[in-house]
């Protein structure tokens, strides 16, 4: 439904000391199959919103081509437009108009005549469970109810593939939840939904399939299964109730370490290859070297040291 | 006709929002309705070299002056709110969509001229009880003359918007160059008593041209050449910007 070669976007911004150039999109390659949830996951300013932007006709590339629905981007980006919706990182609606008005303003913007494009409002208000708040003003509405607003927005012309830009950014959890509802209500109506993300959670449990980007760079892809299984062992989490620079010196030339990172103060991170054998022969360790340890627990890979060995930084971190 | 369509959509759109916050009206016509009422009785001896004989003269003369620069201000300042509406992310949300891309800026310049109009109409029929009089015919076409000026200034606005987008720096840049030109388009003061090098400067201004067209036709005389001069200059400028500006708009807004 989406394929994308070697797509490529520079910003030229001015300073005071020269222009500087930042590669935004770097070379980005994709598909992404019919029907199928998939995520953006990285840090901000990976370039996620940059890539969606060029998806969605909004922004020219620099160079790379890329399908969507069929459709070459760059020599029908009118034609794209027909198959795709878009919902932007920060919506786009007036505030003092309703939703039902928004949403007819839509249908009609797609070229729908007035009465299909209220009745397709209608169904948009029902559907997003907006009902209660169709005849409020926009700027009367919790974030979430806006968020809703702006994806039946973005659906109103019933697309092929529907581009969500931080769907659920700064909303609570409540509303993330229902969101997500929201989401897999679309693909199982047959929707190809490409969305960004940079919660861990939210590429883990709703997307099919996510593709991790950094510094305009795609360095990991698959299902969260396949990726996390892409990490060797496990990872073995030491708690020490106190400074870690002693079992930290013990620790980190042993066999079985892959790696070892600190987490927060108090608290050491091993990558192992076999949990099971590496639990007594840290804790050996540890207790021969004279470091009482307070906490020892065995965690499956998740996401987020995907992202740590890809990249060498923690998602959460940056 | 699609552009006619998707033009009449986005101007409903922009009337309804207009009609929601009625407080524009307000500050819109404060500032005419002062000068109507506190500016123009100190005018009668200033006004004497143009004819004026009494309060009635001096109204036909002044109140001209003051709706074309109404239509200037307003259309000038039309720009923060096409830059506000790029802020807010209506622009990308509508760009996604097969709308036209000129319909998107000519219904919000319709809109904007719409609201100047009310603005001259209610100065018109407050000016009447104080001796303005001006035959129908004369009216209704000072009346287009007035819309095409205002879309002139309100394009004008636009493109300079377009060009630098930034609310801030746009505020600075339009008080600078609006004061001037508003000056010499002697809308305060009938250029007819400035020194020659400044009404020699006016002719370089086009809202000077229109000023005295309007002038003109309030003063009576539907056949003054100034009147076609007038028209032609603004018709012609107001035709060029406005296509600059969808030029620039469908353009730039990424
Ligand atoms: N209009 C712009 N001008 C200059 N630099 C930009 C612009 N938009 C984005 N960038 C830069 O491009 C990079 C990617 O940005 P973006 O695509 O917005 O990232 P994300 O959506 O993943 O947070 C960042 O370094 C950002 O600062
Ligand atoms: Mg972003």
């Amino acid at each position: 439904m989406i394929e994308i070669k070697e797509l490529r976007k520079s910003y030229r911004s001015k300073r005071r000391n020269g222009t500087t150039t930042v590669d935004a999109v770097n070379g980005v390659d994709l598909s992404v199959a019919e029907g199928e949830i998939f995520g953006f996951l990285g840090p901000n300013g990976a370039g996620k919103t940059t890539t969606l932007r060029m998806l969605a006709t909004l922004l020219a590339p620099d160079s790379g081509q890329a399908r969507i629905a069929g459709v070459d981007l760059l020599a029908d980006p009118a034609g794209v437009r027909r198959h795709i919706g878009y919902v932007a990182q920060g919506g786009g609606t007036w505030d003092e108009v309703t939703a039902r008005e928004e949403l007819v303003l839509q249908g009609r913007m797609h070229g729908l005549a007035k009465a299909e494009a209220q009745q397709r409002a209608a169904e948009a208000l029902a559907a997003f469970q907006l009902d209660e708040y169709g005849d409020r003003w926009c700027k009367t509405y919790s974030g979430g109810q806006r968020r809703r607003l702006d994806i039946a927005l973005g659906v109103v012309h019933r697309p092929k593939v529907l581009f969500l830009d931080e769907p659920t950014a700064g909303l609570d959890p409540q509303s993330r939840a229902h969101m997500w509802e929201e989401v897999r209500r679309l693909r199982a109506e047959g929707m190809t939904v490409f969305l960004t993300t940079h919660y861990l959670d939210e590429a883990d449990s709703l997307c099919d399939r996510i593709a991790i980007i950094d510094h305009g760079r795609i360095v990991a892809e698959g299902t969260p299964d396949q990726l996390k299984q892409q990490i060797s062992g496990n990872v073995v989490v030491v708690g020490l109730g106190g400074p870690t620079a002693q079992a930290e010196t013990l620790l980190k030339d042993k066999p079985y370490v892959l790696k070892l990172e600190t987490e927060g103060e108090d608290a050491l991170r091993l990558y192992v290859d076999a949990g099971e054998t590496a639990i007594p022969q840290v804790m050996r360790e540890l207790t021969d070297g004279g470091v009482a340890l307070s906490t020892i627990a065995l965690h499956r890979p998740s996401l987020d040291d995907v992202f740590l060995t890809k990249t060498g930084r923690s998602l959460r971190e940056s | 006709m699609k552009l006619l369509r998707d033009t009449w959509l986005l101007f409903q759109r922009q009337i309804l929002l207009m009609w929601r916050t009625p407080m524009w009206l307000f500050f819109a016509i404060a500032q005419p309705v002062t000068y109507l009422f506190l500016f123009t009785p100190f005018l009668q001896k200033a006004l004497v070299p143009m004819g004026a004989a009494s309060m009635k003269d001096v109204y036909n003369i002044y109140v001209p002056g003051l709706l074309v620069v109404m239509c200037f201000y307003t259309g000038l300042f039309a720009g923060f709110g096409l830059l506000a509406e790029v802020r807010m992310g209506i622009l990308e949300r509508a760009r996604v969509t097969p709308v036209s891309r000129s319909a998107l800026l000519l219904g919000r310049a319709a809109r904007d001229v719409a609201s100047m109009l009310v603005q001259c109409a209610l100065i018109t029929v407050m000016s009447f009880p104080f001796g303005l009089t001006v035959p129908l015919p004369n009216l209704l076409f000072a009346y287009v003359l007035l819309t095409v000026i205002g879309l002139m200034a309100t394009a004008i606005s636009y493109d300079i918007a377009l060009t630098i987008k930034n609310e801030g720096a746009l505020g600075s840049l339009l008080n600078t160059i609006g004061q001037p030109i508003a000056l010499l388009a002697g809308v305060l003061l009938p250029l007819a008593i400035a020194p020659v090098w400044i009404q020699k400067l006016a002719l370089l201004n086009p809202f000077s041209w229109a000023t005295n067209s309007v002038r003109a036709l309030f003063w009576g005389s539907l056949s003054d050449p100034v009147v076609w001069q007038g028209t032609a200059v603004v018709t012609v400028l107001a035709v060029i910007t406005v296509i600059l500006s969808t030029r620039l708009y469908s353009r730039n807004v990424s």
